[in-house]
């Protein structure tokens, strides 16, 4: 791979580097396996790969503080896995297992976890926008200094309730980091074709949002962003936005043929610029690992998302009195 | 270890599928991602990827084959060194997906959710002084009291705080609570009710004023799918504690978009509680009880009985419990049942009909969900004959639900069919003449009587 110059390659260390080739591994051979899982059956539904975009999770999260919040659409397996929920409990919920984050009752779509402040897995497109803007909302109003990462694609930017989103956000200066994962096609409509606008992030500037677009294939040039964009809502400044250029390798869905690009376009970024490709390029010619070491960690995170395959399999389907759980509080 | 490739499921609904073409060949190395073959299913043709390096070893389904099964193997992978023919020795054969552990039995079905408990109504203990009370000052003390109680409550709405509310619900409560918890918003009731959800998310408790339920469709979304269906879609983790209030219902000469009772849509969703007070001592109680309560819940108000006024107890902390209807008039001949202000119609035509010597039973349900259907059963039971009355329109009313209800569990008793007094099936007119018409009436409702009694 060609050597692509980072934004800020002295902002990280080898811990950091090796840490990030481990979580973006970690994210596309979990995606890999739910895509072989879903071809045996064993996932139902609509099923959203995050291949391809990992390094911009995994950037955002390495800005991200202890009780920060976040909140995305249902391409949400990247972001969970990233947050650190466990890799076993989300391939169980995939396969609608009572091992699930949801106890098998939300699927690929939904999930949560309060312990890791994930407020899902939202299935209506940019609907998380408001809800994330909610989050912070809550953040300020009980002085807890946290941030609100909300995640949404370029198809959900193109939605109303976004704008209304950014209106009150910004009027009432919420903690929030609105993060525009802009992999260039809202399912088969590329952005040359839904909007005219040259730019998605300075559509916040109508409403006095600041922002900036990130290269999501750097996963150093996402961290420094993000590390930018907290540090404005930490200081009670309002909402940031990021627009962070992206990719997704494989079609919207799993049934998604994905007719409306080239093999040649998605196999030019694959090839030369890949995130996880970047990271590896990093850690060799920094001296930082050997391929020794990097073959290692590849042998760990199998191993890791192997495991999870094996208990999304053998956990049971939830009992059938959960029917009727979970409708309305107990009290 | 030599690994087989079986035929992929690429569609939630697909079975089998057209192995179209092979893009690699024997002996070819692959990494993951690279793309294997293209399968047709019933809807599109796709791409076929590898889930792990290794080299094609063997292909066993040839291209152009129609009917493959999901899950048949169609090539095997093998490593460096290996042979094809490790795959029977070194890995187990393939079968379907693994079946799935069994479930425990299912337990007693139920036709609707559990209600779960709410407060109790108290008890008004004998003497207590009863001050006569709009249901408007009803809402707003409910409010103003909660409000103290509890710090996480919140009012957001337009012109709920400056304006002091565009029905005068919200009067002085910026004054005692100030702005951060009294919220003007822009009109933008999807963006807002969002921003709810997601703040009920966070732990606080929003109450969200819409100035008219008509607007709330607006919002729709946010309360059916962000706040109603959370707390089952994560396993119970996650909830959205809060109110979505304001005036529902025809209010006078205000037209088709702005006249429309949404009862019946919101008792329809499971994860909702649906409140729907008639007197303002039932506002105020509901109103507490629907703050305090850790679902959503849509708090149906009508601008024409904000003016009303009724006794409310004076008492510290009076509070409604749901899904306990409110027998207002006892009575053998006949079931009056209704809610909201579907009651001042049930009320006067009992008024009437007792005059004929026709005593009528009249049944406030005061919520929608969850529904008090024992005590409805019970009075049919005494006066086999029923009536709901009801300002919406006629199709899947709630009176229809009802009627389906009393026919599933007393059609022995019933000595008339059940019949639904509704608004008319028509978009609200605004010509004056048009309006009357298109309203539900108390000759109505004591036609509906006359006729199952058969007077």
């Amino acid at each position: 791979m060609a050597a692509r110059k980072s934004a800020n390659k002295s902002n990280t260390s080898k811990e950091e580097l090796l840490e990030f080739y481990r979580e973006m591994l970690l994210i596309r051979r979990f995606e890999e396996k739910a895509g072989q899982l879903y071809g045996m059956g064993l996932i139902g539904g609509f099923c959203h790969l995050y291949i391809g975009q990992e390094a911009v999770v995994v950037g955002l999260e390495a800005a991200a503080k202890d009780g920060d919040k976040r909140v995305t659409s249902y391409r949400d397996h990247g972001h969970m896995l990233a947050c650190g929920m466990d890799p076993k409990g989300v391939m169980a919920e995939l396969t609608g297992r009572e091992g699930g984050y949801s106890k098998g009752k939300g699927g690929s779509m939904h999930m949560f976890s309060k312990e890791k402040h994930f407020y899902g897995g939202h299935g209506i497109v940019a609907a998380q926008v408001p809800i994330g803007a909610g989050l912070a909302f809550a953040d300020k109003y009980l002085e807890t200094g946290g941030v609100t990462f909300t995640y949404f694609g370029d198809g959900a930017a193109n939605q109303g309730q976004v704008y209304e989103a950014y209106n009150m956000a910004e009027l009432w200066d919420l903690p929030v980091i609105f993060v525009i994962e802009n992999n260039q096609y809202a399912m088969g409509t590329s952005v040359q074709r839904s909007t005219k606008s040259p730019s998605m992030w300075e559509r916040g500037a109508a409403y006095g949002i600041p922002g900036e677009e990130v290269d999501g294939m750097d996963v150093l040039a996402v961290k420094a962003a993000g590390e930018k964009a907290t540090a404005h809502c930490r200081a009670g400044k309002g909402p940031y936005i990021l627009e962070i250029k992206t990719y997704r390798y494989r079609g919207h869905s799993m049934s998604d043929p994905a007719k409306y690009r080239t093999r040649e376009e998605v196999q030019k970024v694959r090839e030369e610029r890949d995130a996880i490709e970047h990271v590896r390029d990093l850690l060799l010619t920094g001296k930082h690992a050997t391929e020794d070491d990097l073959k290692a960690i590849d042998k760990d995170i199998k191993a890791v998302v192997n495991e999870a395959a094996e208990f999304s399999k053998e956990s049971p389907e939830p009992q059938l009195s959960e029917l009727w759980t979970d409708i309305y509080a107990d009290a | 270890m030599a690994t087989e490739i079986l035929m992929p499921a690429l569609s939630p609904t697909m079975e089998e599928g057209t192995l179209s073409k092979w893009l690699v060949k024997e002996g070819d190395t692959v990494s993951s991602g690279d793309i294997l073959a293209e399968i047709e299913t019933d809807k599109a043709t796709m791409e076929f990827e590898a889930v792990d390096e290794g080299i094609v070893g063997k292909i066993l389904i040839a291209e152009g084959s129609e009917g493959v099964l999901v899950n048949t193997p169609i090539a095997v992978m093998v490593e460096e060194g290996e042979s094809p023919d490790d795959v029977a020795a070194a890995a187990p054969a393939p079968t379907a997906p693994s079946p799935i552990p069994a479930a425990a039995a299912p337990t007693t079905p139920a036709t609707v959710a559990p209600a779960s408990a709410t407060p109790a109504e108290t008890d008004i203990p004998a003497g207590t002084d009863m001050k006569t009370t709009t249901v408007r000052e009803a809402l707003r003390d409910a409010m103003a009291e909660e409000m103290r109680r509890d710090e996480t409550v919140f009012l957001m709405g337009e012109e709920v705080a400056e304006y002091q509310g565009a029905y005068k619900i919200s009067q002085g409560l910026l004054d005692e609570f100030g702005s951060k918890r009294v919220i003007d918003t822009p009109i933008t009731e999807h963006g807002f009710a969002g921003i709810g959800v997601g703040a009920a998310f966070g732990g606080l408790r929003p109450i969200v004023e819409f100035m008219t339920f008509n607007f709330a469709m607006q919002a729709m979304d946010h309360i059916i799918n962000s706040a109603a269906k959370t707390r089952y879609m994560s396993g119970g983790q996650m909830s959205a504690p809060m109110v979505f209030r304001g005036p529902n219902g025809a209010a006078a000469r205000v037209g088709a978009q702005h006249s429309q009772d949404y009862g019946a849509w919101y008792a329809h969703i499971p994860g909702l509680r649906v409140v729907q007070p008639y007197s303002a001592a039932d506002a105020k109680g509901l109103l507490k009880s629907a703050i305090r309560d850790d679902n959503p819940v849509i708090f149906l108000e009508n601008e024409i009985l904000y003016g009303r006024s009724f006794d409310v107890p004076v008492m510290d902390d009076y509070t409604v419990p749901f899904g306990k209807a409110k027998i207002w008039r006892e009575g053998s001949d006949v079931t009056i049942v209704s809610w909201g202000i579907g009651m001042t119609y049930a009320l006067e035509a009992a008024d009437e009909l007792a005059k004929e010597g026709v005593q009528a039973e009249v049944i406030d349900l005061r919520t929608l969900r969850p529904i008090d259907y024992e005590t409805v059963i019970r009075s049919v039971q005494k006066t086999n004959r029923c009536i709901t009355v009801e300002e919406g329109f006629p199709v899947a009313s709630v009176g229809n639900h009802l009627a389906a209800k009393i026919m599933t569990e007393a059609f022995d008793y019933l000595d008339a069919p059940v019949i639904n007094c509704t608004g008319k099936d028509v978009p609200m007119p605004y010509a004056a003449n048009l309006e009357k018409l298109a309203l539900l009436t108390t000759k109505e409702v004591i036609d509906a009587v006359k006729s199952v009694t058969y007077r």
